[in-house]
């Protein structure tokens, strides 16, 4: 456990599994996040995605431009299915 | 860039990478073009269901021969797809819906599938959480074989076997042109070089309309705005993908415990604008927590939107025209295009290398639109 930098806390992502990833090929921040599920858990990419940013330029050497960083999706943050269904139609 | 190759294949989905994986294990030389990332399109968008359970014979073929791969899929790979069995229920709400699964059902046990019609009072054994009265239903129809794999670990494990077998991606890269001489395909311009080809293979999701307009053919296709949206990881509750044609939700629990759904809106418009809408998060959990009134406080977490490709009758165009050579159409599959694609890669290539063509591949060319009757299948959801 010593060495083990969780980058992504939801997914329980270590800093290892980014670099051997990236490693891999999957050098592209929506590739990663679809290998890994990074950004996909109940903060959205909050904390994560700025780390996975900053691992990748510094991997690759290449910029990663703010339009590469994935979609924020609706709800924002986690809202319960009970909430969403109590607007009477 | 490579500068030649014997096979140009546009899209990297699940289709595109599987293509060229079974091209590329027959020895053939291919290029993979897309001009995002892999699993940009409708396969990184989709709900990860594999379902037998069709009206049109044709589609079941293909979706039985497909779980057929699906079940080696890992092992041939060298990559886990995370297939399950978790079969799929199908709701039936009266008695024109019933008809229509029987005479399914029949069909399908035809064809070796193994499907059951099931009692109001049976529905729980397969999903406990399930309010059978909310479902407001007289039956269903459950297939223990369907299930789900992952379409990003597919796709990817698909492109890893590919590249080492020979296979060159190149994402990020966009086709802009095709051209042709003599009613055969020669070159395929991209917006970072030109590669010289007999084959190209259209797989390029709902921008596979504009592909074709590329070479003057026209294809029926309406790209079809979807949402779907995913919730926190749970603990596993059920196995099963949970459909209804009438109320037009599925859903189903995933490996890691979200449950991921979706259903569509009356002001659902084609086009291929990819805005989420409230209305779509206040109808799919009204009638989630109706189906499973359980899920109450389950947080949704994020939903996205996806396109289906949708032909006139709901089935994928797959194969070659007779007015051009070499152009291969793999599109049109209408929101089933995960599903189907180990069985269509395999047909398509087979007929790249040793010009089989089978009885689903002629079924299903671009020229079943010029008969006078075409038969619709009728069991789409989302």
């Amino acid at each position: 456990m010593k060495n083990k930098a969780i980058v992504c806390r939801c997914e329980d992502i270590t800093l290892e599994d980014v670099e051997k990833a990236i490693d891999e090929g999957y050098t592209d921040l929506e590739e990663l996040r679809k290998k890994l599920r990074i950004g996909m858990g109940p903060c959205q990419g909050r904390v994560c995605i700025q780390i996975i940013m900053k691992i990748l330029e510094r991997k690759t050497g290449k910029k990663v431009s703010k339009k590469d960083l994935p979609s924020s999706r609706p709800p924002i943050i986690p809202v319960s299915l009970g909430t969403l269904a109590s607007d009477k139609k | 860039m490579k500068n030649k190759a014997d096979v140009v294949i546009i899209g990297g989905g699940v289709n595109g990478c599987g293509l060229a994986y079974n091209l590329a294990k027959k020895d053939m030389d291919v290029v993979v073009f897309e001009r995002d990332y892999l699993t940009s399109g409708a396969t990184g968008a989709c709900g990860a269901g594999i379902r037998q359970q069709w009206s049109t014979r044709e589609n079941t073929l293909l979706a039985i021969d497909s779980v057929k791969i699906f079940e080696k899929l890992s092992k041939e790979l060298g990559e886990d797809i995370d297939l399950r069995h978790g079969g799929y229920l199908i709701a039936i709400h009266d008695d024109k819906e019933m008809k229509q699964a029987e005479k399914n059902v029949e069909m399908q046990r035809s064809l070796g599938l193994k499907v059951d019609i099931l009692k109001p009072q049976e529905i729980n054994d397969v999903v406990p959480i399930l309010d059978v009265k909310g479902m407001n239903v007289i039956g269903a129809t459950f297939c223990p074989t369907d299930g789900h794999a992952n379409p990003f670990k597919t796709t990817f494990a698909y492109a890893n076997a590919a590249k080492k077998k020979g296979a060159t991606i190149y994402t990020h890269t966009e086709v802009v042109g095709i051209k042709t001489q003599k009613k055969q395909v020669k070159e395929v311009i991209t917006k970072k070089g030109v590669v010289k080809t007999n084959f190209v293979i259209n797989a390029a999701g709902v921008w596979s309309k504009d592909i074709a307009e590329m070479v003057g053919i026209m294809v029926p296709n309406v790209p079809i705005r979807k949402e779907i949206m995913v919730t926190e990881r749970l603990e596993p509750m059920f196995e099963a993908m949970v459909i209804s044609f009438k109320d037009g939700i599925y859903f189903s629990q995933q490996k890691e415990g979200q449950i991921i759904g979706g259903i569509p809106i009356p002001e659902q418009k084609a086009g291929y604008k990819t805005m989420p809408t409230v209305s779509f998060m206040q109808h799919m959990a009204r009638v989630l927590t109706r189906y499973a009134p359980v899920l109450e406080h389950v947080n949704m977490l994020r939903h996205w939107t996806g396109f289906y490709d949708v032909t006139p009758d709901a089935r994928p165009i797959l194969g070659e025209t007779m007015d051009l050579k070499g152009f291969i159409h793999c599109h049109g599959f209408s929101g089933h295009g995960f599903m189907l694609s180990p069985m269509v890669c395999k047909l398509l290539s087979d007929f790249i290398v040793d010009g089989k063509k089978s009885e689903v591949l002629r079924s299903l060319s671009l020229e079943r639109f010029k008969g006078k009757r075409i038969e619709h299948e009728m069991s789409v959801v989302g």
